[in-house]
């Protein structure tokens, strides 16, 4: 085998924090290899000082036996190297062309070869199967598609090494599939390529050979064939972790119904004549292929629009007025979907976002004024027993990794002690030791006596956290069924829309 | 109804409409090159006044009247660089920088325009550009007048207009231009510097404001006072957004300002009774009308305002 890529020594300070030390790696040609590690081990930085993003304090970068020149992206990308940021870089006003061709040809050249330039997009979007409008405004693409873009801009400039940084962060369960199987496609065509991760199924299912970086250090190499989930998991953190197993339940009242709920497009799908019922100190689990109406679902009843028809109850009475603040004050917590745009406003203080969503109740402020000296203490205690690393009470949230920025977010929604959750994918983008500990505190919340309406698209977080669970495809929801009862094959068949199986539980269990 | 017919068909209306818009071309040119990159620059009212200063100094110390505008456009630079170093490298706000390079280069001006002329109740004038007639073109009837009997730096503008088209819409360069100013960091990908695109460009930006200035002082009105470009820079930033951030559309928007601005003037002569002032007030109050209109579904440069720091989102 051709050895395409070759890193020696690589060490990067940042000040006193070592990011990549002595880290040492290789690709050969046609291989698929993951690089492996938490949030924080220092893979980007390390795929940033081959792309030239970053200069190495010591050590060699080698592209098909040739060392590159420190520090200049031009030099990789003329090397055929190519990045896709897991951040696209693309500029949505501007079409898919003008992304790809932006920096192709000589900057002072009086005429840009434009037809030239559309039948390479062309051709290449055919030989790799990534379908793209050439002039689709990059606005107007899912995110999916905006991937697409993003490789083909990378195969554009002639890559034959392409890394990609997390490349299923954004990605529904789908599109991410998809991905893989061009992925592989591409090592067909001679293209090696490296892909960043933290997720080990993906990792498990798509790479040929697995680098596992740990605070900056390579601490193991294996062949993905003859390593398992367990020793990678062992291997990326550290220690054994294990997800919580979830003690058995004592349901109690119903704490939140919903009869025969539709709403029409709020955030993607609509519902059609959703009902299900939520008891205290269970956990209802709600699974399903994203943009199935989980968005409208969670806004719901989360209060941020009510239905067309139907009514939600909470604890036995109809809701009236759907707004947040009025379900905060019957008693719902919120963790959103998305921490960054909805969760969290990412240049105010962790303060001011831990108490932003009770402001108004007596404890954080008085007379139209802000208890500072009481919201500053509940941040702080807070971050001490949620553990959230990296915060400091007045700096900036955006600051906070992802996982540290969901500990704050759940530690702020169960300080106020909610009877009813709602979790819209709880643990989206987390690595495995920041899923346990969110896992560990819903199951903690359920302990209390509260609700959780668990809304997600991951079958292990739902299988494992949930007493029953019920599929969400096409705006409506299939009957729930008892998680013992449940297993992955079943759930795929609900998750497809095939409810025969559960329906005869639902009937089993009526009589 | 008769005295709008005799000021709308005269010819004199026409050609001074060409002859008001280009100041507000070239600067709306020049605000419409720093914003694609992604810098507002306000500075645009101080740097105008500069130029009209310099140009006009240059050719009142003996040069010809070109080396006038060439002086005037690298002094506009000159000030862009400033502008460029203080916003891009160092990320200052943009709006800041902007307002006080206007009232630095305003005074600036005054103060050097003071020092070459100490004393003189009645400013000094220079031999202004004269309408040159292009042959053949200016024998057309009334269109021929309007467009091919105006002065140079007029046709210079038109020419800027199809140049920086042609640039931002059909060069590699101008893709890299349009990109600094939608996501720097795709552009940096790429592997083109945006820092150094964006100086640039905003260097060339200031160097057209500075020209615009020039014109009034060497082929408006002859001769420099301290107030003179009195908010034409200001028109210039609005008929960037009016315009979309494209070129063809700022000479329309600039060209539309300059139509109600001559009417407005032949209106205070044609009517009587009606004090001037609400005439003066025309051609703005019909500008805020035509922005409503125009800027709603304006597509903004989605980094505009956005210093660009490696590394960082």
């Amino acid at each position: 085998m051709t050895r395409v890529l070759e890193l020696t020594g690589i060490t990067k300070r940042f000040g006193a924090l070592a990011a990549n030390e002595d880290v040492s790696l290789h690709l050969d040609r046609g291989e698929i290899v993951a690089l492996l590690g938490e949030n924080g081990a220092g893979k980007t930085t390390l795929m940033s000082i081959l792309f030239g993003h970053y200069t190495a304090d010591s050590g060699l970068v080698k592209v098909e036996g040739r060392e590159l020149p420190p520090g200049r992206s031009r030099a990789a990308i003329q090397a055929g190297v190519g990045m896709v940021h897991q951040h696209f870089a693309l500029a949505p006003n501007l079409t898919v062309l003008d992304n790809v061709m932006t920096g192709t040809e000589r900057l002072w050249s009086p005429r840009s070869a434009r037809a030239a330039g559309r039948a390479k997009l062309v051709a290449l979007s055919e030989r790799f199967g990534l379908r793209v409008d050439p002039d689709a405004l990059v606005a107007d693409l899912s995110v999916g598609e905006c991937q697409r873009v993003e490789i083909l801009k990378a195969l554009y400039n002639d890559a034959r090494i392409l890394i990609l940084d997390e490349p299923t962060a954004v990605l529904t369960a789908q599109e991410a599939e998809g991905l893989f199987a061009t992925l592989r496609q591409m090592t067909a065509e001679g293209l090696s390529l490296i892909f960043i991760s933290h997720k080990l199924h993906e990792v498990m299912s798509a790479s040929d050979r697995v680098v596992v970086l740990r605070r900056g250090r390579v601490v193991a190499e294996r062949r993905t064939a003859e390593t398992s989930r367990a020793e990678l998991a062992e291997l990326m953190v550290g220690r054994k972790v294990e997800r919580p197993a979830r003690p058995p339940a004592t349901p109690g009242k119903v704490l939140l119904e919903g009869v025969d709920l539709s709403l029409a497009g709020h955030g993607g799908a609509s519902l059609h004549g959703v009902s299900f019922r939520l008891r205290a100190g269970e956990t209802l689990g709600v699974i399903g292929v994203s943009g199935n109406g989980q968005t409208t679902l969670a806004g719901l009843v989360s209060g941020l629009y009510p239905p067309d028809a139907g009514e939600l109850l909470v604890d036995g009475q109809a809701v009236r007025v759907f707004d947040v603040p009025h379900a905060i004050a019957a008693g719902i917590g919120r963790i959103p979907e998305d921490r960054n745009a909805e969760g969290t406003i990412g240049d105010m203080s962790t303060w001011e976002n831990t108490v932003l969503e009770r402001i108004w109740s007596p404890r954080f402020s008085r007379r139209g004024m802000v208890r500072r000296g009481a919201a500053r203490r509940a941040t702080e205690e807070i971050i001490r027993d949620y553990d959230v690393r990296g915060a400091s009470v007045d700096g900036r949230i955006r600051l906070l990794s992802g996982g540290n920025m969901q500990k704050l977010i759940l530690g702020r929604v169960l300080d106020a002690g909610p009877d009813i959750l709602v979790a819209a994918q709880p643990s989206r983008g987390l690595d495995e030791g920041a899923i346990a500990g969110v896992h560990e505190r819903l199951l903690e919340a359920r302990g209390r006596g509260a609700g959780v309406l668990l809304i997600s698209e991951d079958l292990d977080e739902v299988i494992g956290l949930s007493d029953r669970i019920c599929a969400i495809v096409g705006g409506r929801l299939s009957p729930a069924i008892p998680a013992d009862r449940a297993d992955a094959r079943m759930l795929g068949l609900m998750m497809a829309g095939d409810w025969s199986a559960a329906e005869q539980m639902e009937r089993a269990d009526a009589v | 109804m008769s005295v709008l017919f005799d000021i709308l068909g005269a010819v004199g209306m026409w050609e001074a409409m060409l002859r008001i818009g280009t100041p507000l071309i070239l600067g709306t040119l020049g605000v419409l090159l720093c914003e694609r990159v992604g810098v507002l620059n306000l500075g645009i009212e101080g740097i105008m006044t500069f130029g009209a200063m310099v140009g006009w100094l240059t050719v009142f110390s003996g040069a010809d009247l070109w080396t006038g505008m060439l002086v005037a456009g690298l002094g506009g630079a000159a000030f862009g660089l400033l502008h460029a170093l203080l916003t891009v490298p160092l990320g200052l706000s943009q709006h800041v920088t902007g307002l006080g390079i206007t009232l630095f280069a305003s005074s600036f001006s005054y103060y050097v325009f003071r020092l070459a002329i100490p004393t003189s109740s009645q400013p000094p004038t220079v031999e202004p550009f004269r309408p040159a007639d292009i042959p053949v073109l200016s024998d057309i009837p009334f269109l021929g007048q309007v467009l091919f009997s105006q002065t140079g730096p007029t046709y210079l503008a038109l020419v800027l207009v199809v140049v920086l088209a042609w640039v931002l819409y059909r060069t590699p360069l101008g893709l890299a231009l349009r990109m600094a100013g939608e996501n720097p960091h795709a552009l940096d990908a790429q592997g083109i510097d945006p820092i150094r695109l964006r100086i640039g460009a905003i260097m060339a930006g200031s160097a057209l404001m500075g020209m615009g200035g020039a014109f009034l002082t060497l082929a408006a009105f002859n001769s420099f006072f301290p107030t003179m470009v009195q908010g034409r820079g200001w028109i210039c930033v609005a008929l960037v957004v009016f315009a979309s951030w494209k070129p063809a559309r700022a000479l329309l928007g600039a060209l539309l300002f300059a139509f109600f601005d001559a009417f407005q003037l032949r209106l205070q002569t044609a009517v009587e009774g009606v004090p001037y002032q609400l005439f003066l007030m025309l051609p703005y109050l019909l500008s805020i009308v035509a922005l409503i209109v125009m800027a709603r579904r304006a597509r903004v440069p989605q980094a505009l305002m956005q210093p660009y720091r490696r590394g960082e989102r």
